[in-house]
């Protein structure tokens, strides 16, 4: 019974303080007319009348996160194949070393002007602005996973002369992979800002442009509502890469916790 | 190795200014959209000697210096508050799971309509994200208390205050300021967005107005300056977090190898 009482506890907790968050906005909005701040309840029709449409899910929503996908996949493989070159190789990565760090040192959206002017205003400007900001986690996460391998590993594994692919994939990137995910992550929330900050320069679609339009518009309501999407897109992205992270790198907790005893 | 090292990232510098120059000079790209490096270049020291330059360099140097500020001292009130009590850190998790995610560039048109096109309405934009950085490492630092140590201080009878000094501020303290170290070029990231998107006075507005201008050797030098200014708080706050740490083991360790 306790351990029952326990976690109904903790749902109650988990749940009570969204909930009772969401009734005080209603109790402070509520017969109020106040332009900026509309009662929840509108909020919820502006977002089931905006964002559940057929139309706009086609137009603006799917649109936005397939660059989002794209761009954050080209990311994460470009960021972990040159990590992994760079970081194998000690004189690359003195060389490199330093034009690394004032590239990731650009503030990403410094870029997109630049970026416009190359490649206008289309998808790839747009894939190319996510792409320019989030590569870096992974970059910098892989070239330092790699580099701080395990010597003994190393060792082992040169002097069963196991190279090559085999190698990659059953020593290095597996070391390398804690880090690796932790740039993932950084790697996500980065992308998911750069996509709405492109789509908020030259866009006619996008969940970016939607959200900056309702405002110009003084839609209040429905700027709300992209907010509250942009929020559950967020925590969207956040579960499912909690979700592959625990099973990509369930030897590591593993591991951790029979370390810590 | 050891000496060849700094040899081999000034080569690779040189190589990309190298390589930078000859991709425009060649016309593998039109030096309309990419000017050469030397040309940047001294538009880059020719802008240093504008009154106007120093002008926007220094209203975002004040946005990030005020938001960065604002955001620490409000995450670690409220984090330690939080962290501190067992029931408020249950209690929030969740709100805290759900607010931490949302970009924090979705609050721009909020920003803009709460506070108009001005300095308020970027600070509240820089403020966001770099908050919840401080805020999960101090909660992060505070659970981190080892329990052994934690009863051990205990049964030496230390007063709360003595515990909260001794024990809890050692161990939250490098949390803290890795967050803090994360959360300032966060800060100044959002600022130029910021500055683009809202058009507070700013380097980021400089750089939109050099891109509408159109005036792209000022473009490219303001935009270098931008990873500079980046370069330098990353350097900045890496060296603060040594000298501020130099007794805690992460620290020490570096030291001995």
């Amino acid at each position: 019974m306790p351990a029952v009482r326990r976690s109904l506890v903790s749902v109650g907790l988990a749940v009570g303080v969204p909930i009772l968050l969401v009734l005080a906005w209603a109790l402070a909005t509520q017969g109020t007319q106040n332009l900026y701040f509309p009662t929840p309840g509108k909020v919820f029709d502006a977002f089931t009348s905006t964002w559940l449409t057929g139309a706009t899910i086609t137009k603006h929503v799917l649109p936005s996160l397939g660059r989002f996908a794209i761009g954050v996949v080209l990311s994460i493989v470009i960021g972990i194949v040159a990590g992994t070159a760079i970081g194998a190789t000690p004189w690359l990565r003195s060389l490199l070393e330093p034009m690394l760090e004032f590239f990731r040192a650009i503030p990403p959206v410094a870029l997109v002007p630049v970026i416009m002017l190359i490649l206008g205003i289309d998808d790839s400007m747009k894939l190319a602005v996510i792409v320019s900001g989030s590569v870096w986690p992974v970059l910098l996460n892989t070239i330092e996973g790699v580099r701080a391998m395990d010597p003994v590993l190393t060792d082992t594994s040169r002097s069963y002369r196991i190279r090559g692919a085999l190698a990659y994939r059953y020593f290095v990137l597996p070391a390398a992979s804690p880090q690796i995910m932790a740039g993932v992550r950084l790697c996500l929330s980065i992308g998911l800002i750069l996509m709405v900050i492109s789509e908020m320069f030259a866009a006619s679609s996008g969940l970016g442009y939607q959200i900056l339009f309702f405002q110009r518009q003084y839609m209040i309501a429905e700027m709300w509502s992209g907010i509250v999407l942009l929020g559950i897109v967020g925590v969207a992205v956040a579960a499912i890469f909690q979700l592959v992270e625990r099973r990509v790198l369930h030897w590591y907790h593993g591991s951790r916790e029979v370390s810590r005893g | 190795m050891r000496t060849i090292r700094p040899v081999l990232g000034v080569l690779g510098v040189l190589g990309f200014m190298v390589t930078w120059e000859v991709v425009a000079r060649t016309g593998v790209v039109d030096p309309k959209y990419v000017p050469p490096f030397t040309t940047t270049a001294a538009r880059l020291v020719a802008e240093l000697g504008e009154p106007k330059f120093w002008s926007a360099f220094g209203d975002t140097l004040l946005t990030w210096a005020l938001g960065l500020a604002i955001a620490t001292v409000a995450a670690i009130v409220l984090g330690a508050v939080v962290g501190l009590v067992p029931f408020l850190r249950r209690a929030t998790h969740t709100t805290v799971e759900f607010l931490r995610p949302i970009p924090s560039v979705a609050i721009i048109p909020l920003a803009i309509l709460l506070a108009g096109l001005s300095r308020e309405a970027a600070l509240v934009v820089v403020v966001y994200a770099p908050f919840w950085q401080v805020f999960i490492q101090v909660l992060y630092g505070i659970a981190d208390v080892d329990t052994v140590a934690q009863d051990t201080a205990r049964s030496f009878g230390l007063k709360r205050r003595q515990r909260l000094r001794h024990l809890v501020l050692p161990t939250a303290l490098p949390y803290v300021i890795t967050g803090f170290r994360l959360a300032a070029s966060i800060a100044l990231v959002l600022t130029i967005t910021a500055e683009l998107i809202i058009k507070n006075p700013g380097l980021g507005r400089q750089i939109d107005l050099y891109r509408s201008a159109p005036d792209v050797p000022g473009l490219y030098a303001l935009v270098l300056v931008t990873g500079l200014l980046g370069l330098v708080v990353n350097l900045g706050t890496r060296y603060a977090e040594r000298r501020l740490l130099h007794w805690h083991p992460s620290v020490r360790k570096e030291g001995v190898q």
